[in-house]
C-alpha cells in the first residue's frame, strides 16, 4: 500500500492497472517539479544573461564564471549543495522546493545562453538602422530586437523544459516522491520492478511526445520574422 | 531640408560646408582605414565616393551616421562638431545626448536595406518620426504617405518587408530615412545587394531625389554610369585617403593619377 491505495498483484495487467493511481500521484510531483524548475530557471537565466551583458567587467565576469560552473557540474552537485549546505546557513527548505530550486539553478545557466544567443542572432543591421533613425537604445531593444528574438528564444526554452522533465528523477536522492521514485518503491515492496518501471517509461515517452508536439506547434505559430507590431 | 543658400554660389560653398572632416583617423585594431582624411561637402552638393573594398568609403558614411567612432580628427556638420562638443569653449568627446541631437541631421540607406521585418511598410516609416521626433500618429502617417508616394510604394502600406522585392524594400528604406527630415542623406552601396533588374528603380528614386530636393547627398556606389549622371563631384578613395576628386567629366574622362586610372579601367 502506498498513499493509502492498495494494489493487486494477481497478474501483471491487473497489477499495472492497480498501481496507475499511485503513479499518477508521482506524476503530479514530477510535473510540479518540472514547471517550478522551469520558471525558476527562466527567471534566473534572465538575470544571469542581464548580468553577463553588463558593461562593467566587475559584474559580467563573475556572472560568466558562475554560468560556466553551473554548466560544467552535474545536477546532483547543485542538488546536494542546496540540500546539505543551505541549512548550515540557516535556510531550511522543504525537500521539494530544494529540488525545484536545484533544477532551476542548473538550467538557468543554459537558459541564459539561450537568451544571449537569441538576442545576438538578430542581425546588427537592425540595431544600426534603429541608430540611424536616432532611436533610443532602450526602445530599440524593446521594440526592434526583442520581438524578433522571442520566436527564436521560446522554442529553445521549450527544449529545455523537456530536459528538465527528464532530470526530475535525480531529485529522488533527496526523497522527493516523483514518478520514478514511486515506481521504485512499488518495486521494492512487491519485487515486481518490471511493471512499474515499464509504465514509467511509457508515461515519460507520452509526456515527451506531447511536450515536443506542443513546442513544434508554438514554433509554427510564432512568426518567423518576429512578433508583428500593429 | 530647407535650402537657405544657393549651393552653386562659390562664396557660400567655400564659407559654410555642410560636412567638414579634418584630419580624421579611423583605425580598426592594427588596420588604419582612414588616414588623416580631409573631406568637405558643400550644402546641397551631390557627391559620389568610389573606390575598391577596404578603401574606407563605407567607413566615411558610417562615421558620419555615428555608427563608428573616430580615433583622431574633428568632424563638423553644418558648423557643429559631430563627435565632439563644446565645453567651456574647448572640444571634448561628445556625450550620447549630443550624438542623439546631431544624428537627426543625417539619414542613411544601407546596402542590406535593414527594414524592420516585424513591422509593416507604413509602420517602418512612421516608427521613428512618432517616437523620436514626437509627431502625432496622424502627422506621422501623413508624412509617411508623402515619402512612400515619392518612392512609389503607396500600394504596399500594409505589407511586410518579406513580401517585397529587394528594390521595393530599398525604396521603403529610402522613404524611412527621408521621413526623419535629415539635411544629409547617406547611401551606402544602395543597389549592391539587388538583382540587376531591380537596380534601376532604386537609382531612379535617388536621381529624382537629387533633382527635386536640396538635400546634401553622399553616395557610395559601383554604378559608374549613374555616378556620372547624378554627381556634382566624384571622389576616388584608396587606402583611406582621397586620391583624386573632381566633376564626373574630369574624373571619368581625364583621371590624373595613375591609381585612379587603374581603378577605372578595372571597373568600366
Amino acid at each position: 500500500m502506498l498513499f493509502g491505495i492498495e494494489w493487486d498483484t494477481a497478474n501483471d495487467w491487473v497489477f499495472a492497472w492497480s498501481i496507475l493511481p499511485i503513479l499518477m500521484r508521482g506524476l503530479v510531483v514530477t510535473v510540479q517539479a518540472t514547471l517550478l524548475g522551469f520558471v525558476v530557471g527562466a527567471i534566473l537565466g534572465l538575470v544571469l544573461a542581464a548580468l553577463k551583458g553588463a558593461r562593467l567587467r566587475v559584474i559580467s565576469w563573475p556572472a560568466a564564471v558562475l554560468t560556466e560552473f553551473l554548466r560544467d557540474t552535474p545536477l546532483l552537485v547543485q542538488l546536494f549543495f542546496l540540500y546539505y549546505v543551505l541549512p548550515e546557513y540557516g535556510l531550511v527548505l522543504p525537500a521539494f522546493l530544494t529540488g525545484a530550486l536545484a533544477l532551476g539553478v542548473q538550467y538557468s545557466a543554459y537558459m541564459s545562453e539561450v537568451y544571449r544567443a537569441g538576442l545576438e542572432s538578430i542581425s546588427h543591421g537592425q540595431t544600426e538602422a534603429a541608430r540611424a533613425l536616432d532611436m533610443a537604445p532602450l526602445r530599440t531593444f524593446a521594440v526592434i530586437i526583442l520581438p524578433q528574438a522571442i520566436p527564436r528564444i521560446i522554442p529553445a526554452l521549450g527544449n529545455y523544459l523537456v530536459s528538465i522533465m527528464k532530470d526530475v528523477p535525480v531529485l529522488s536522492v533527496v526523497s522527493i516522491l516523483e514518478l520514478l521514485n514511486v515506481a521504485r518503491i512499488i518495486g521494492d515492496r512487491t519485487f515486481n520492478y518490471m511493471v512499474p518501471l515499464t509504465m514509467v517509461g511509457i508515461i515519460y515517452l507520452i509526456l515527451t511526445l506531447i511536450a515536443s508536439a506542443g513546442i513544434r506547434y508554438l514554433d509554427d505559430r510564432l512568426p518567423r520574422h518576429g512578433i508583428p507590431l500593429r | 531640408m530647407q535650402e537657405m543658400n544657393n549651393p552653386s554660389d562659390p562664396a557660400t560653398q567655400a564659407s559654410n560646408p555642410m560636412i567638414l572632416m579634418e584630419k580624421v583617423v579611423k583605425r580598426f585594431g592594427d588596420v588604419t582605414v582612414l588616414d588623416a582624411l580631409d573631406f568637405e561637402v558643400a550644402r546641397g552638393e551631390k557627391v559620389t565616393i568610389i573606390g575598391s573594398s577596404g578603401s574606407g568609403k563605407s567607413t566615411v558614411l558610417r562615421i558620419l551616421m555615428t555608427l563608428e567612432t573616430i580615433n583622431e580628427g574633428v568632424i563638423y556638420i553644418d558648423g557643429k562638431p559631430l563627435w565632439h562638443e563644446y565645453r567651456d569653449g574647448r572640444l571634448i568627446p561628445a556625450s550620447e545626448a549630443h550624438l542623439r541631437t546631431m544624428r537627426k541631421e543625417m539619414g542613411m540607406v544601407f546596402q542590406q536595406f535593414n527594414l524592420f521585418p516585424h513591422m509593416t511598410v507604413l509602420r517602418n516609416v512612421t516608427e521613428s518620426p512618432m517616437h523620436v521626433l514626437g509627431l502625432s500618429r496622424q502627422k506621422a502617417i501623413r508624412r509617411a504617405h508623402k515619402y512612400l508616394d515619392l518612392v512609389g510604394m503607396m500600394d504596399h502600406l500594409d505589407k511586410f518587408p518579406s513580401q517585397l522585392s529587394g528594390g521595393q524594400q530599398q525604396r521603403v528604406a529610402i522613404a524611412r530615412a527621408l521621413a526623419m527630415h535629415p539635411n544629409i542623406m547617406l547611401f551606402d552601396e544602395p543597389t549592391s545587394a539587388l538583382d540587376p533588374e531591380l537596380v534601376g528603380e532604386v537609382l531612379t528614386v535617388i536621381r529624382r531625389l537629387s533633382e527635386e530636393h536640396d538635400l546634401t547627398m553622399l553616395l557610395v556606389t559601383h554604378e559608374m554610369e549613374f555616378a556620372r549622371q547624378f554627381s556634382d563631384r566624384v571622389c576616388f578613395f584608396d587606402k583611406g585617403v582621397i586620391v583624386e576628386q573632381g566633376t564626373p567629366e574630369e574624373l571619368f574622362t581625364a583621371p590624373q593619377k595613375e591609381r585612379t586610372q587603374q581603378f577605372l579601367k578595372s571597373v568600366m
